[in-house]
């Protein structure tokens, strides 16, 4: 395991509506590893990623974040470990009555910081992710692709410490595909924790070609490492 | 600019991110952005402007009823005080003398000011709107009226009519302390009535904005999950709802205030028409009164709001 020990899952199980949906996950996540998570559709696999920025408290186990125990967290603290956690939802997760770029801003916003101070740096991230003409655009304007692009900016405002990624490929085209996780690849070389939820295997292949990643399965409830054709 | 650059650049600032949790302050200087995140709401944006416009314009009569019946209160105490009337009967071939001898018993008792014998015709026409203009005055047997008005010590009441009883027995002293007192007594109710209505129309208030911002945090609920999963503090969240609903409490009472003020100008006054009573309005610094309403009712909505926000993040986990 790769530095310090950022998120950590010990024993975790979730249950609802009456079924276990994930039971006894163990696992430590290390500063600068890079993970893939696979498995089956309704598998956990956003469920997994749910618990690890405390959307969802673990039904038994515990969820560590920063080396602190999320069961004693109170919702300040919440706050400002997520913060520290780029999210790229599958769902994206915009307010839909603001623009993109203000969507993109919004991590810096609810952090205090000056928005002024990002702008330059916004127009950046804007034209990396080939969203510099849909700046004004509202989320509904735009198609999956561009949603998920945005989504991706995002999560990468704050210039986060660790990076959860829930499908992020999923409605782009291949070549995007291929910026996208290069451009998670160049992050994780500078240090930030990558785990990318995806159920497209030429990516994780892609990406074993030019990383140490660590493939993880959810199966049969349970958090297991994937085997050696990946 | 590369990635890493960007990505360099944009490590958080630990103090500015602390600085983000003085909600008060920030909402003191303003954050549009906070604004900015929850969507505009024309309903209960313009629920609330109502509301607190009507309650305000409410408060405004209420102040004025209050203030008013202070003043009635105060002069009714003070001027009726200062003067007595004595009532005086006696056979028609004895009354010259008799009330000779009372004036010479009031101008030698301390604390009267000054002695009044009514005349006939000051008699005729205290009774003229009950008897009509052509009272028979001379035929009535009516008792003489002697007005008694006080020095700034006031003279012993209860010492005179025990000197009028041995001297005159046929006086009686009336210093209006039978009906003055249920009169002060009622104005005085009058104004915490008053007092009682401003109160009420500022719990009023607060419910009903209360009520707006839960039904505005009922509508935004996927906004602040969305601002949570980005890192939203509670503070920085209510404070959207809070700062948005302050200055709406706070315009529409001023247009509320400004339309009482205006109402309570165009009031007739009474105090023309009558010597005793006084007009239901404002007299010189009382004008100052109107003026805390605006802010009051932002006080009461920052108040009501912040409750009601904290109270929902708080069941929103």
């Amino acid at each position: 395991m790769k530095g310090h020990v950022v998120i950590e899952l010990k024993n975790v199980a979730y249950s609802y509506g009456g079924g276990e949906l994930l039971s006894d996950i163990s696992l430590k996540l290390g500063s600068g590893s890079f993970h893939f998570l696979t498995g089956p559709s309704g598998a956990g696999k956003t469920t997994f990623l749910k618990l690890c920025y405390m959307e969802l408290a673990s039904t038994a186990g515990v969820v560590k974040v920063f080396e602190k125990d999320t069961r004693t967290m109170n919702r300040d603290e919440v706050a400002v470990n997520r913060q520290r956690i780029g999210v790229v939802h599958q769902d994206c997760q915009f307010l839909e009555h603001l623009n993109v770029a203000t969507n993109i801003l919004l991590p810096v916003m609810v952090s205090g910081r000056k928005r002024q101070a990002v702008t330059e740096n916004l127009q950046s991230l804007l034209n990396w992710v080939g969203l510099e003409n849909h700046a004004e655009a509202l989320p509904a304007e735009l198609s999956g692709g561009e949603r998920q692009r945005a989504a991706l900016a995002r999560a990468l405002i704050l210039s986060p410490d660790v990076i959860l990624a829930d499908e992020p490929t999923g409605n782009v085209d291949w070549e995007m595909s291929s910026r996208m996780l290069n451009l998670l690849i160049e992050l994780n070389k500078m240090g930030k924790t990558i785990m990318i939820a995806t159920h497209d295997l030429n990516l994780i292949r892609t990406a074993k070609s030019k990383v140490n990643a660590r493939v993880l399965r959810i199966s049969n409830r349970r958090l297991q490492l994937a085997g050696a054709d990946l | 600019m590369n990635i890493s650059d960007i990505l360099k650049s944009l490590t958080p600032d630990k103090h500015t991110v602390l600085a983000a949790t003085k909600g008060a302050i920030q909402l003191l200087k303003g954050d549009q952005h906070a604004d900015q995140v929850v969507p505009p709401s024309g309903h209960t944006a313009t629920l609330t402007s109502f509301t607190a416009g009507a309650m305000a314009f409410l408060a405004v009569f209420a102040l004025a009823l209050s203030l008013a019946t202070g003043r009635l209160a105060d002069r009714w105490k003070t001027e009726l005080s200062q003067s007595a009337t004595v009532r005086i009967s006696a056979p028609e071939d004895q009354m010259s003398r008799q009330v000779s001898k009372l004036i010479e018993v009031l101008n030698t008792t301390p604390g009267i000011a000054a002695v009044n014998v009514l005349s006939e015709a000051d008699q005729k026409a205290l009774l003229e709107p009950w008897f009509g203009p052509d009272i028979p005055l001379d035929d009535l047997p009516i008792p003489k009226l002697i007005d008694i008005i006080q020095d700034g010590n006031g003279f012993d009441a209860d010492g005179l009519r025990l000197r009028l009883s041995a001297e005159v027995p046929g006086a009686v002293l009336d210093d209006h302390s039978r009906w003055r007192k249920p009169l002060v007594r009622a104005a005085g109710s009058l104004r915490w009535l008053g007092t009682l209505s401003i109160l009420l129309i500022a719990l009023a208030t607060a419910a009903m904005i209360t009520l707006a911002a839960n039904a505005a945090l009922a509508t935004n609920a996927q906004v602040i999950k969305v601002l949570r999963l980005v890192g939203a503090r509670d503070d920085y969240i209510a404070q959207a709802f809070v700062r948005r609903f302050t200055l709406r409490a706070f315009s529409g009472a001023a247009v509320g205030t400004l339309a009482g003020v205006i109402a309570v100008m165009l009031l007739p006054d009474a105090s023309a028409a009558s010597g005793f009573l006084t007009g239901l309005g404002f007299v010189g610094w009382q004008w100052i009164w109107p003026m805390f309403i605006p802010p009051l009712a932002a006080i009461v909505a920052y108040v009501a709001t912040r409750f009601a926000a904290f109270k929902r993040l708080g069941e929103l986990t």
